[in-house]
């Protein structure tokens, strides 16, 4: 057992405790001097990413890994607290990880004007950079309600970082309450799981699940509060308000929580309550209609996401709120995908006895064009909020009535905004294109109007940010920006790295799905898998 | 019947909650609302480890069959564990609702949640 | 906000002691009976708002730096995830009790016998890490619960911020 092994074996928890480490000591590292402390903060965050791409590595090569909390062996029925990794839970850590280390690269310079709460807001980004990594690794239902409400409670106390400002604490309230009933009702969920199989383990749980009725009840309470939690219509509200207050280099890092949010929607769908929606044995065949009736309903919301995010963002005139709705519209592409998956399920039969259950396969094409446009949408909406935070602070704008002829002084910035631009309207070489398009393909094969609906909401993004980039870049120079400079170095630096990966993904859309796409895609639906790596083989 | 009055307790908590959160124009209220909801789901998950006849699960002055018959006539200690969590994170999350409310008051000067506008469409 | 009269201040001097053992002892026998580190550590900080609703807070916070409440909070957490690294470096698995069973130099346990199931006598050396755990969440509850109080008392009676 060399070095790299012991590493590997012990990286799960310690993905986890060291950002939360490093959290609690930032107000005595900060006596120090304040370089040091970002200094810190960056350093602890690398031998995270370190501990990712180990783990990485060794998942996508080896299968699911599990990780006991307290004890070196399982007794079943399964009592401890484990951390169980897959590929789709290294996929959402390295998007998490990317997203985290340009937030903290960014802010170097961004946050270096504001007098004090430096110390604080480092530490809550620790914090929910943990709690959200929480969220993608374990292996547990508790612990992961446990890690959603220190998420909502730290990424409420940045969003209200700017104290002077109204609008960022009426943002802040709003999110705080909403996300705090919807944590209620998933624990009343997790109680009622508890109560009927006694076990709190997701992998106890799926292999002992019957569909009885108040596991439907516990399927929509969940559902329900984790499309919230990830922006989904008609619970969307908080999102624009909560985006576009908060500080953009926090924003991008509560993008990465909503992520993890919607991974639990889909690990409850797709692994909890997978022996009924992702089996193709013939013992589930009285609950295809019930999968079916599911996926049609995620995809009428999915749409109505798409639509409602596309037409609010064309009347929008703050700059960073519209960019909110357009990450509304993005998740909804993604629910699209596994929507259209789940709807798609049938049976063949023979006379009138079934003989098989069979998944088509666009249906899977659906899953993994939805867990691309994960990625994807993360990268291009956080470099449209940076160049947003950018703007804001070279001239202290934020209204778009405002802005005028910026491209002549800011010119890395525009690139950066027409790179941006490209990416989330599904323009090629970039790589919204290639996620967009498999999820174009398969839609299309199950009804054709969902795809049109689709395209025709790319077309209106184009429209809206070809009318920002018109009205903020080019136009007539305007005597109150006569001082307007570039940003500083590590700004550029952050935005400049996502420009890099977003352009590499479009470039090379086969790499990325043949290593990090499929694996994870079909993890998610491999449910005997991720059960018998924590049972042995039951 | 006489077990099931704790559930019926946990619906009508969490209705009334629901209700002030919904309803009341007061931001306080609004708060306390919140604090219902979650002291009526704390209470479900109390109610659920109840078992006829037991006692504390504690080991000192433990009946006599509750090693070898687990948990034995003693009451679940695990959903108390999951009360516990829940109540230090109530306790958390009410702290910083009382703080953006002070500073809300402070900004604009009134605690009616009708006149809390600022972000319209 | 100003002080009270002095009838209440001496009731809150007399009662403060008595008020912090008991929190104290419900901290340090958590794993005897009900109770453990938050639930101790709330009643010591309740104790300590007392004393701050009796004095004023504008006294106390003349004389109480924030900053030191907050460096002793972090030295809890640290302290509580020290002793979880420390599981890893001993035993090989994070978050291990591996103080249950050590015997350290001859026979005597540090918080580590395996208690006796139905005596009627509770040994408070048993347990393992759990006590030493239950004194980190316990200091961090009362200097963060403290200090929340205290910031918000302060705060509200700013000039600036009555209308």
């Amino acid at each position: 057992m060399n070095l790299i092994d012991i590493l590997i074996q012990h990286s799960p928890p310690l993905i986890v405790a060291v950002p939360l480490f490093s959290a609690f000591l930032i107000p005595l590292v900060s006596r120090i001097n304040e370089k040091v402390r970002n200094a810190f903060a960056l350093v602890m965050m690398s031998i995270t990413g370190f501990f990712i791409a180990l783990l990485a590595s060794d998942v996508f090569a080896n299968g699911p890994r599990i990780y006991v909390f307290g004890a070196k062996d399982l007794a079943i029925p399964v009592v401890r607290i484990l951390f169980e990794v897959d590929s789709l839970s290294v996929f959402m850590a390295i998007v998490t990880f990317i997203l985290v280390f340009v937030s903290l690269v960014y802010s170097w310079s961004f946050m270096k004007k504001e007098n004090d709460g430096l110390d604080k807001y480092y530490t809550l980004i620790l914090l929910l950079v943990t709690s959200t990594l929480g969220m993608e690794l374990t292996g547990d239902i508790f612990n992961f309600f446990v890690f959603l409400e220190i998420s909502c409670i730290s990424s409420c106390a940045l969003i209200a970082f700017w104290v002077h400002k109204a609008e960022a604490l009426e943002a802040a309230f709003k999110y705080i309450v909403i996300s705090s009933i919807g944590a209620l009702f998933v624990l009343f969920a997790i109680g009622i799981f508890y109560a009927q199989y006694n076990a709190l383990n997701i992998a106890t749980l799926s292999n002992v699940l019957q569909f009885t009725f108040l596991d439907k009840i516990a399927l929509v309470l969940l559902v329900v509060v984790l499309g919230m939690k990830a922006g989904l219509v008609p619970m969307h509200m908080w999102l624009p308000d909560s985006y576009g207050q908060a500080p953009p280099s926090v924003t991008i890092v509560i993008i990465g929580a909503t992520q993890a949010s919607l991974y639990g929607a889909f690990r409850i769908i797709s692994t909890i309550y997978g022996n009924f929606f992702n089996s193709t044995d013939l013992s589930v065949v009285n609950f295809v209609l019930n999968t079916n009736a599911i996926g049609w309903v995620i995809i009428i919301l999915a749409i109505l996401t798409i639509l409602i995010g596309v037409v609010m963002a064309l009347i929008q005139t703050d700059f960073r709120r519209l960019i909110g709705f357009v990450a509304v519209a993005e998740i909804g592409y993604i629910f699209l995908g596994m929507g259209v998956r789940l709807a798609s399920k049938y049976v063949e039969s023979v006379g009138n006895v079934p003989t098989a259950i069979v998944f088509p396969a666009y249906g899977s094409i659906a899953l993994q064009g939805s867990i691309f446009h994960i990625i994807n949408d993360c990268l291009d909406i956080s470099l449209l909020f940076l160049v947003a935070g950018a703007i804001y602070y070279a001239t202290r704008e934020t209204s778009l009535d405002e802005m005028s002829g910026l491209a002549r002084k800011m010119k890395y910035t525009t690139v950066f905004f027409l790179i941006g631009l490209l990416a989330v309207s599904g323009v090629p070489p970039m790589n919204g294109f290639s996620s967009k398009l498999l999820i174009y393909e398969s839609t299309y094969q199950l009804n054709p109007i969902i795809s049109i609906i689709a395209i025709l909401a790319s077309i209106m993004l184009l429209a809206v940010f070809v009318k920002v980039f018109y009205s903020a870049f080019l136009g007539p120079k305007i005597s109150k920006f006569e001082n307007v400079e570039e940003v500083p170095k590590s700004m550029l630096i952050g935005m400049g790295v996502i420009a890099c990966i977003i352009i590499i993904f479009g470039l090379f859309p086969n790499m990325i799905i043949h290593y990090l796409v499929e694996p994870a895609a079909n993890a998610l639906i491999n449910n005997a898998q991720y059960i018998s790596t924590v049972l042995g083989g039951v | 019947m006489i077990f099931n009055i704790p559930f019926i307790a946990v619906v009508a908590m969490i209705f009334i909650g629901l209700f002030a959160v919904l309803f009341k124009r007061n931001l306080i209220k609004i708060v306390l609302g919140i604090s219902i909801i979650e002291s009526g789901v704390n209470l479900f998950l109390i109610t659920l480890g109840y078992r006829e006849g037991g006692v504390a699960p504690i080991y000192t002055s433990a009946p006599s069959d509750a090693i070898t018959n687990t948990p034995g006539s003693m009451v679940l200690p695990v959903p108390q564990a999951l009360t516990l969590t829940s109540i230090v994170i109530g306790v958390a999350v009410l702290a910083l609702m009382l703080s953006l409310v002070m500073h809300i008051y402070k900004q604009y000067g009134t605690l009616n949640v009708r006149k809390i506008r600022r972000l319209k469409e | 906000m100003s002080e009270m009269s002095k009838i209440v201040r001496t009731i809150a001097n007399v009662s403060f002691p008595l008020i912090t053992i008991f929190g104290l002892y419900v901290i340090a026998h958590g794993h005897l009976t009900p109770g453990g580190g938050f639930q101790g550590g709330a009643v010591v900080a309740s104790g300590l708002i007392m004393l701050l609703v009796a004095y004023g807070s504008t006294w106390a916070f003349e004389r109480i730096k924030e900053k030191r409440l907050t460096s002793l909070e972090s030295l809890g957490a640290v302290w509580f995830i020290g002793v979880a690294f420390l599981g890893l470096f001993v035993s090989g698995i994070f978050f291990k009790n591996f103080l249950v069973g050590l015997k350290l130099f001859d026979n005597i346990t540090f918080f580590g016998d395996i208690p006796v199931v139905g005596s009627t006598l509770a040994n408070i050396n048993t347990a393992g890490v759990l006590p030493l755990m239950n004194f980190a969440v316990g200091l961090k509850v009362i200097a963060g619960l403290f200090a929340v109080v205290l910031v918000m008392a302060y705060a509200s009676s700013l000039k600036e911020w009555k209308k």
